[in-house]
C-alpha cells in the first residue's frame, strides 16, 4: 500500500496545493470561495469534509496575502516532509502529502481500509458537520498520539500515511481528475495563465509547479466528484503511480498558470511543491490537515486561515511538489529557490511531526510557524491543534518561519534574475518569489541561484528580509526529506568536495555544527532489546543505509554488509513483518533509543545537584543570594529527576560551610570547616540529601540563607577549597555542581591575582591573559569529568574576576558558563531579572548525566578538532559529564581519502546519556550530504552561517594559543582567500569588482561583525572578562544563538502592520523586515528593536511618534521616558499589543530570556546599542564598505 | 689513534643517543595509546571506564611532560659538546633540531603554566597526529645520528 500510496498522494497533494494558491488568489473572488465550498461538501462525503470546510474560510483569508500563503505552504511542506520520512520506503514515489491526508481519509472510509485511522470515523461522520468534527477529531487524535507512547504514534502515522497516500495518490494521479478540476470552477478563478509571462520564475516553476497543478485539479475533481469518487480514486491509484510523469506535466502546466497569475502564490506553491517533493509530505499533510481542521472549525482565518487555505491547497501543493520534484529533477532557478525555502522549512518541521513521543519540548510557546500573510485575527483554536504537529517547532528560529513571508515586504533580492529587481513593484507576487528565492540559497546542480554572482560593492541590500535559512543539501527528494534538521546538525559545506585538494582550493573550512541535545517537541523513542548497529564501525542503523535484501543491510559509513537481526524484521509501527526498511530507525534521521543493560556497567546515576554559593561580603552586597534561593524554592519541584534526586549546599567565604540536611533534624545544621589548606568533609553523609525526604529542611535553609550572612565582614573568597570539597562530595555519584562566584578567589588553592591592566582595554596591539593563569581549575575540571561531575559557573561580578582561569572549571567538565557583569540586585535590575530568568531555565531544563558523544563519518573523512565544552576522551569520543539542551558543539574535518567512489557522505552523532529519570538513552542524529567534484558546486553548497560560526570557534582557539591579532588576520584572510578562489574560478567575472557567489554574499558582512564582536574587537574598550566570556560563548553556543550574537537583528517597530504576520498560538505576530545594521536606517521618527540574542535594545528616535510612545511605552512623550526602562507596559492598544507579541515571540524562540532595554538618544547605554551597528564606521574599525574595499584590494593583489 | 675530546664527545653522545631513541619510542607508544582506546565502544561509554581512561590520559600526559625537559637538555648538551669539540659538521646537523626544540619550549600558549601535552588539548586529533609524526621523525633522526656518531667516533679514533 504504502509504496503505491506514496505515489498517488503526490498528485493529490499537488492538486491541493494548486487549490490553495488558487484559493488564496481567489479568496477575494466569490467564485473561488464557492468552488471551495463545493469541494468542501464533496470532501465531507469523502470524509475529508473537515479539512475542506475549513478551507473555504482560509481561502478567503489567504487571498491577497501571497506572501503568507507561501509560508503556510512551507509549514505544511515541512510537515509533509516529516511524513515523508515515515514513508522512506516510497522514495521513488514521493507521495504528496498535502492532499493525501484528507484524501487518504476519504479513501480510507470508502475503502474501509485496514488503516487504523481514528480520524477516519469522524470524517466519515458528517458531510456538513464533518469538517468540524473531523478537525476536532484529528486534533484530539494528534494530541492523544502525542501523549501516547511513541509506538502508538508511529502506528498512527504509518497507517494514516499509507492510507492517505494511497487514496490521495490515486486521485491525484489520475489525469482525469485533474482535467475536470481544471475545467471546474475551482481553478478557473485561479486560472493561471500558463504563459507565465515573463518572469523567469514562471518558467522555472513551470516544471515543478505543473505536477502540483495537476494535483490540484485532481483534488478538486475529487471534491466535486463526491462520494463516488473514492472508488474511482482507488482505480486510479495504480494509474497514478504509473503516471506520475503525466501528472507532473499537468502539474507543470498548472504551475505555469499559477506563476503568471499569482507570482506570490506560485512561489508558495513552488515552495510547497518542493518541500513536498523533497519529503513525502503525507504525514505532514495529516498534520497540517489537523491543524487546518481545527482552525477551520473555528472559522477563524488568521494563521489558521492561512494554514487552512494552504492546507487544502498547500497539502496538495506540497504533495505535488514532492512528486514533481522527484520526477522532474530539473530545478529551475525559481523552483530551486522555492525548494530551498521549502526545504528549510521542511527541515524544521520534520522534527515536529514525526514523533509522537513528546520529549521534553523545551519551548512550548515557540511553535510558530504558521506564518500567514493574512492578518488572520482570530483562530485561537488553531494553536492547540496545531501545536503538537505543525507548530511545535520550538527550536525553529523565527527566521526560518518568517523567511518566506517577509520576502514580500522587501523585494530586495533580485531573485534569480537580477534584472528582475525592477519588476517587483509591479508584480508583488513575483517579487516575493524572487526575493524569497534569492534569500534561500539552495544549490541545485541545475540551479545556479546560490552561485549567482553578487557584486558586493554595488549591491547594498544583501540582507534577506527575514533571517537567513540554512541551505538545503542537493539531494534527491526522498533523501532530503529524511535528512536531519539543520537546527541539530549543520555542515559548513552542504556539498562535500571530493578530495582534500578540492577543499583546499575552495579555501572554506569543512566542519560540522551540532546541537545534539536540543529540545525537541517530538522525537521517536525506540525501545528495543537489540539496537541494530554496524558490526565493524558500530554505526547505528539510519535512514541512509541501503538494504541489499530483506536480510542484509550495508553500512553507509564503512560499507560493511551486516545482517538484519530477526527482531528488526518486525515493525512495531505497522505491526507488520518483513519490512525492516520501514522501522522508525530507518525512517527518521533523529531518533532516540532506550539503551539496554549492555550500555551500562553500573546502575544509572541519580540526579545529584550541588550548589556552591559565595557568601563573602561582596556577594551579600550584590544580593544575588535572594534571587538564587527564591528561584530554587520556586523550582524545587521542577528540578529534573526521579525519587532518587539528591541535593546539597556548600557556602564559602574565607571558610567553607556545609549544611547537614539529614531527614529528621529539626533545622538545617551548619558545619564550618576553616582548614582550607586541607579541606575535608565534616560528615561522610547527609550533606547530599534526598530532595523529597528532606524537602522541608531544604526549604528552611533556602529561606534562611539570604539573611544568614547579612552582617558578614569577610571579604575573602576561598573558591578553590570549596570546589575541592564539592568534588569530594560529588565523586561517589557524579552530577552537577553549580558555582556562584562574585569575585576573584583570594584564598587557598586556586587563588588568582588580577591580571587586567585597565589601560590596555582598548589596546589595538596585544591582548594578553586570554588563557588561564593557573591549571588548578583545569585539573579540577578533569577530575570532575572523570567522576561524571560537571561544574557550571555563574559569575556575578562587578570587577575583574579572571574568567579566563575560572572558565576552565566548566570548559573541561562539560559545564556551562553564565556571566553577569556588574551584577547588583537593586542597582542593576536588568541583570537581576536576567539572572532570575536564566536560573529558571537552568533549573528546569532537561539534563543528561554521564554522557558521551561520538561523531562518526563516512570512511575517507576524519574529524580532527572539536570545539565546545567537554573532554576529548579518545579521538572520536567526547566525554560530557553533563549535557544540557543549550550546548552546541563544532568539529573540524579533513578529507583523508578521496571520495571519488561515493556520491553521498554521512555523519552520525550518537549521544549516550543517563536521563534524569535514570534511563540510559542514546540520541542519534544522521546527516547525509552529496559529494561534488567541481569547485563551483562546493561554493554553491556553502552554508555561510555555519562557516562563520566554525571560523569563530577556530579564531577563539587561535587567539588563546597565538594572539588576538593573529586570529583577526586569519578571519580576514578566510574571506579574502575564499573570494579570491571563487573569482579565479569564474573567469567571466570582471576582476575589478568584488564578486561573491550568492551563497557567500553575507560572508564579508558576518566576518566584519565578528571582528567587531566583543571577543575579537580591538581599539574599543573591552573588559577582559567580557571578552573572555564572549569567547566562551562562541565555543559553546549552538549556531542559532551564536549568529544573533555575531550579527544582531534590527527591526523597525514603530509602524508594525498586519502585513506578513504569522500566527502563534492565538496571537498575531507581526513580522517586520530585517534592517541593515547601520545608523542610516535609524530615523529620528522611528523606534527600533535590536535583537542581540541575550539582550533586546529598543531605540527610540527623538521625533518618534508620540502615539507610539504613549501606547507602547506608556509615557506621554519622549522626554518623560525614563533612562532605565526594562519592561513594556501592557497598554490596551493595537500597537502595544503588536509590539509585545512580537517581542514575546522573539523571546520564545530562545531558551534564555533576553533582557529588554529601552534606549534614548542621551542614554549612557546608547554606546552599547550603537556598537552593534556593525556596518558603520567606528574610530577603531572599518565600515562595511571600507571593509569590502579592503578585501577587494587584497583579493586583487 | 688518539683519544681526543671529539672522540669522547662521540662516545658520550652514542650512549645518550640510545636514551633519546628510547624516549622517542616511548613517545610513539604513548601517543598510540592516547589515540586508541582499546575497549569496545560499549565499554568506552561506561562511566567506570571513563574514570580509568581519564586517569590513564592524565598519567601519560604527566609522563610526557616529564620527559620534555630531559630530552631537550640532552640534545642541547650534544650541541654544546660538539661546539666545544669544534665538530662543525655534526653541530650543523644538530642545530636545526636544537632550534626546533627551543621554539617548542618557549612557544608557551598565552599564560598557561603548562607546556605541551595538556590533556584536553593533546587529545585533539590534529595535535595528536602532529605529535606522533614528530615522534617518528625524531626517532628516525636519532637512529641515523646514532650510526653517524658511531662512524664518527671510530673515524676520529682511527684517523688521528
Amino acid at each position: 500500500m504504502s509504496a503505491p500510496a506514496g505515489l498517488p498522494p503526490r498528485p493529490a497533494a499537488a492538486a491541493f496545493s494548486p487549490v490553495g494558491p488558487g484559493g488564496s488568489r481567489e479568496a477575494a473572488a466569490p467564485a473561488g470561495g464557492a468552488a471551495h465550498c463545493h469541494n468542501g461538501p464533496v470532501q465531507s462525503q469523502m470524509q475529508f469534509p473537515p479539512g475542506y470546510g475549513s478551507h473555504p474560510p482560509n481561502y478567503s483569508a489567504p487571498s491577497g496575502h501571497y506572501s503568507q500563503v507561501p509560508n503556510k505552504a512551507a509549514a505544511s511542506h515541512l510537515d509533509h516532509q516529516y511524513r515523508a520520512s515515515y514513508y522512506p520506503g516510497y522514495y521513488s514515489a514521493p507521495a504528496q502529502n498535502v492532499m493525501t491526508p484528507s484524501v487518504g481519509s476519504n479513501v480510507l472510509n470508502a475503502q474501509g481500509s485496514q488503516q487504523l485511522y481514528n480520524k477516519t470515523p469522524p470524517h466519515t461522520g458528517g458531510a456538513s458537520d464533518g469538517p468540524v468534527q473531523g478537525a476536532i477529531s484529528s486534533a484530539s487524535y494528534l494530541h492523544m498520539s502525542a501523549q501516547q507512547s511513541y509506538s502508538a504514534f508511529d502506528n498512527h502515522y504509518s497507517t494514516s500515511v499509507s492510507s492517505s497516500v494511497a487514496s490521495q495518490g490515486f486521485p491525484l494521479n489520475s489525469d482525469h481528475y485533474a482535467m475536470p478540476v481544471v475545467s471546474g470552477a475551482m481553478y478557473p478563478s485561479v486560472s493561471y495563465p500558463p504563459a507565465a509571462a515573463g518572469s523567469a520564475y514562471g518558467q522555472t516553476f513551470t516544471s515543478q509547479s505543473l505536477p502540483a497543478v495537476g494535483q490540484f485539479k485532481e483534488t478538486n475533481a475529487f471534491s466535486s466528484q463526491s462520494t463516488s469518487v473514492p472508488h474511482s480514486l482507488q482505480q486510479h491509484v495504480p494509474a497514478g503511480y504509473n503516471t506520475t510523469l503525466s501528472t507532473i506535466s499537468s502539474a507543470q502546466s498548472v504551475q505555469d498558470n499559477l506563476c503568471r497569475n499569482l507570482p506570490g502564490s506560485v512561489a508558495k506553491v513552488n515552495n510547497q511543491i518542493k518541500t513536498g517533493g523533497i519529503d513525502s509530505s503525507q504525514p505532514v499533510h495529516s498534520v497540517s490537515q489537523n491543524v487546518a481542521f481545527t482552525k477551520p472549525g473555528v472559522g477563524t482565518s488568521a494563521s489558521s486561515a492561512v494554514v487552512s487555505s494552504v492546507r487544502s491547497p498547500a497539502p496538495s501543493l506540497s504533495s505535488q511538489p514532492s512528486s514533481s520534484p522527484s520526477v522532474t529533477q530539473s530545478p529551475e532557478l525559481a523552483l530551486q529557490e522555492a525548494l530551498d525555502s521549502s526545504s528549510t522549512t521542511s527541515s524544521a518541521s520534520p522534527v515536529l511531526n514525526n514523533y509522537d513521543a513528546l520529549e521534553g519540548g523545551g519551548y512550548p510557546d515557540t511553535r510558530s510557524v504558521t506564518s500567514s500573510p493574512v492578518p488572520a485575527p482570530s483562530v485561537p483554536q488553531t494553536s492547540k491543534a496545531s501545536k503538537p504537529f505543525g507548530y511545535g517547532y520550538p527550536a525553529l528560529q523565527p527566521g526560518y518561519q518568517n523567511a518566506t513571508p517577509t520576502t514580500p515586504v522587501q523585494p530586495s533580492n533580485p531573485g534569480h534574475h537580477p534584472g528582475f529587481q525592477h519588476y517587483p513593484q509591479h508584480y508583488p507576487g513575483v517579487n516575493q518569489l524572487s526575493s524569497s528565492l534569492g534569500s534561500l540559497s539552495l544549490q541545485h546542480s541545475q540551479q545556479p541561484e546560490s552561485l549567482r554572482p553578487v557584486n558586493l560593492t554595488h549591491d547594498r541590500n544583501i540582507l534577506p528580509v527575514s533571517s537567513v535559512p540554512a541551505p538545503v543539501p542537493n539531494l534527491n527528494s526522498d533523501l532530503r526529506k529524511l535528512n536531519c534538521s539543520p537546527d541539530s546538525f549543520r555542515c559548513t559545506l552542504t556539498n562535500i568536495p571530493q578530495t582534500q585538494a578540492l577543499l583546499n582550493k575552495a579555501k572554506l573550512p569543512l566542519g560540522l555544527l551540532l546541537h545534539p541535545f536540543r529540545d525537541l517537541t517530538q522525537l521517536p523513542v525506540i525501545t528495543s532489546s537489540t539496537i541494530v548497529r554496524c558490526r565493524s564501525c558500530r554505526t547505528y542503523i539510519n535512514p541512509f543505509v541501503s538494504f541489499i535484501d530483506q536480510r542484509r543491510w550495508k553500512c553507509n559509513l564503512c560499507y560493511r554488509v551486516n545482517d538484519v537481526p530477526e527482531e528488526f524484521m518486525y515493525n512495531p509501527l505497522t505491526r507488520s513483518y518483513g519490512e525492516p526498511h520501514k522501522r522508525p530507525e530507518v525512517q527518521n534521521s533523529t531518533v532516540e533509543f532506550i539503551a539496554s543493560s549492555d550500555y551500562m556497567l553500573r546502575p544509572p546515576q541519580p540526579a545529584v545537584y550541588l550548589f556552591v554559593l559565595d557568601v563573602s561580603h561582596n556577594a551579600v552586597e550584590a544580593g544575588y543570594l535572594t534571587i538564587v534561593c527564591q528561584s530554587l524554592l520556586e523550582n524545587l519541584d521542577k528540578l529534573p529527576g526521579d525519587s532518587r534526586t539528591r541535593i546539597g549546599f556548600i557556602t564559602f567565604d574565607s571558610t567553607v560551610q556545609f549544611y547537614n540536611l539529614q531527614e529528621g533534624l529539626s533545622q538545617p545544621q551548619m558545619l564550618i570547616v576553616s582548614d582550607i589548606d586541607d579541606i575535608f568533609l565534616p560528615t561522610p553523609d547527609s550533606l547530599l540529601v534526598n530532595l523529597h525526604e528532606s524537602k522541608e529542611l531544604i526549604k528552611d535553609l533556602l529561606n534562611a540563607l539570604p539573611n544568614m550572612f547579612t552582617n558578614t565582614r569577610e571579604t575573602h573568597s576561598a573558591l578553590g577549597p570549596a570546589l575541592q570539597a564539592a568534588f569530594k562530595l560529588m565523586s561517589p555519584t557524579g552530577g552537577r555542581i553549580s558555582v556562584f562566584q562574585t569575585q576573584l578567589p583570594s584564598l587557598g588553592a586556586g587563588l588568582l591575582h588580577s591580571r587586567e591592566d585597565p589601560n590596555q582595554r582598548s589596546s589595538t596591539k596585544v591582548v594578553q591573559h586570554l588563557g588561564p593563569a593557573t591549571d588548578f581549575y583545569k585539573k579540577l575540571a578533569l577530575d570532575c569529568s572523570g567522576q561524571q561531575t560537571a561544574v557550571d559557573l555563574f559569575l556575578l561580578s562587578s570587577q575583574y574576576s579572571d574568567l579566563a582561569s575560572l572558565a576552565c572549571m566548566s570548559k573541561y567538565s562539560a559545564g556551562c558558563i553564565y556571566y553577569y557583569p556588574s551584577f547588583h540586585r537593586t542597582h542593576n535590575p536588568a541583570q537581576a531579572e536576567k539572572l532570575q530568568k536564566d536560573l529558571k531555565r537552568y533549573l528546569t531544563r532537561k539534563i543528561g548525566f554521564e554522557a558521551v558523544m561520538r561523531i562518526r563519518c563516512t570512511k575517507g573523512l576524519s574529524i580532527h578538532t572539536f570545539h565546545g565544552n567537554f573532554f576529548v576522551r579518545s579521538t572520536d569520543l567526547l566525554s560530557l559529564a553533563n549535557v544540557n539542551p543549550d550546548a552546541g558543539f563544532a568539529v573540524q574535518m579533513s578529507i583523508e581519502e578521496s571520495l571519488t567512489d561515493t556520491s553521498l557522505v554521512c555523519f552520525q552523532t550518537a549521544l549516550l546519556y543517563t536521563s534524569s529519570k535514570g534511563e540510559r538513552r542514546i540520541r542519534v542524529h544522521t546527516l547525509c550530504l552529496p559529494v561534488v567534484s567541481s569547485l563551483a558546486d562546493v561554493y554553491a553548497g556553502a552554508d555561510v552561517q555555519a562557516v562563520v560560526c566554525l571560523l569563530a570557534n577556530m579564531a577563539v582557539d587561535r587567539s588563546v594559543s597565538s594572539s588576538l591579532a593573529d586570529a583577526r588576520d586569519a578571519l580576514v584572510n578566510a574571506v579574502v582567500d575564499s573570494l579570491a578562489a571563487y573569482m579565479s574560478t569564474a573567469s567571466n567575472l570582471q576582476q575589478s569588482m568584488l564578486i561573491a557567489p550568492n551563497s557567500l554574499k553575507l560572508f564579508p558582512l558576518y566576518i566584519l561583525a565578528l571582528l567587531k564582536q566583543k571577543a575579537f574587537r580591538t581599539g574599543t574598550s573591552t573588559r577582559l572578562d567580557d571578552r573572555v566570556y564572549a569567547m566562551c560563548q562562541m565555543k559553546s553556543q549552538p549556531l542559532v544563538h551564536l549568529m544573533k550574537m555575531i550579527h544582531p537583528n534590527l527591526y523597525r517597530i514603530d509602524k508594525l502592520t498586519d502585513e506578513s504576520t504569522i500566527h502563534v498560538n492565538d496571537r498575531v505576530v507581526p513580522q517586520p523586515p530585517l534592517q541593515k545594521l547601520s545608523a542610516e536606517k535609524l530615523t529620528r521618527e522611528g523606534a527600533f528593536l535590536m535583537d542581540c540574542g541575550s539582550i533586546f535594545y529598543i531605540w527610540i528616535g527623538k521625533n518618534c511618534d508620540n502615539s507610539f510612545i504613549k501606547d507602547v511605552l506608556g509615557y506621554p512623550n519622549y522626554a518623560s521616558v525614563p533612562q532605565k526602562m526594562t519592561q513594556l507596559p501592557e497598554v490596551d492598544a493595537l500597537s502595544s499589543e503588536r509590539t509585545r507579541s512580537f517581542i514575546s515571540w522573539l523571546r520564545d524562540s530562545r531558551p534564555l530570556s533576553p533582557v529588554l532595554q529601552v534606549i534614548k538618544d542621551e542614554n549612557p547605554a546608547k554606546t552599547d546599542f550603537f556598537q552593534h551597528l556593525i556596518e558603520d564606521r567606528t574610530e577603531a574599525a572599518f565600515s562595511y564598505y571600507e571593509f569590502l574595499l579592503n578585501i577587494q584590494q587584497q583579493v586583487c593583489k | 689513534m688518539a683519544f681526543t675530546f671529539a672522540a669522547f664527545c662521540y662516545m658520550l653522545s652514542l650512549v645518550l643517543c640510545a636514551a633519546l631513541i628510547f624516549f622517542a619510542i616511548w613517545h610513539i607508544i604513548a601517543f598510540d595509546e592516547l589515540r586508541t582506546d582499546f575497549k569496545s565502544p560499549i565499554d568506552q561509554c561506561n562511566p567506570a571506564h571513563a574514570r580509568e581512561r581519564l586517569r590513564n590520559i592524565e598519567r601519560i600526559c604527566f609522563l610526557l611532560r616529564k620527559l620534555v625537559l630531559p630530552e631537550y637538555s640532552i640534545h642541547s648538551l650534544f650541541c654544546i659538546m660538539f661546539l666545544c669539540a669544534q665538530e662543525w659538521l655534526t653541530l650543523g646537523l644538530n642545530v636545526p633540531l636544537l632550534f626546533y626544540h627551543l621554539w617548542r619550549y618557549f612557544r608557551c600558549p598565552a599564560d598557561s603554566s603548562e607546556l605541551a601535552y595538556d590533556p584536553p588539548a593533546v587529545m585533539n586529533a590534529d595535535t595528536l597526529s602532529y605529535c606522533q609524526k614528530e615522534a617518528w621523525c625524531k626517532l628516525a633522526f636519532y637512529l641515523l645520528s646514532f650510526f653517524y656518531y658511531l662512524y664518527c667516533m671510530i673515524y676520529t679514533l682511527v684517523s688521528s
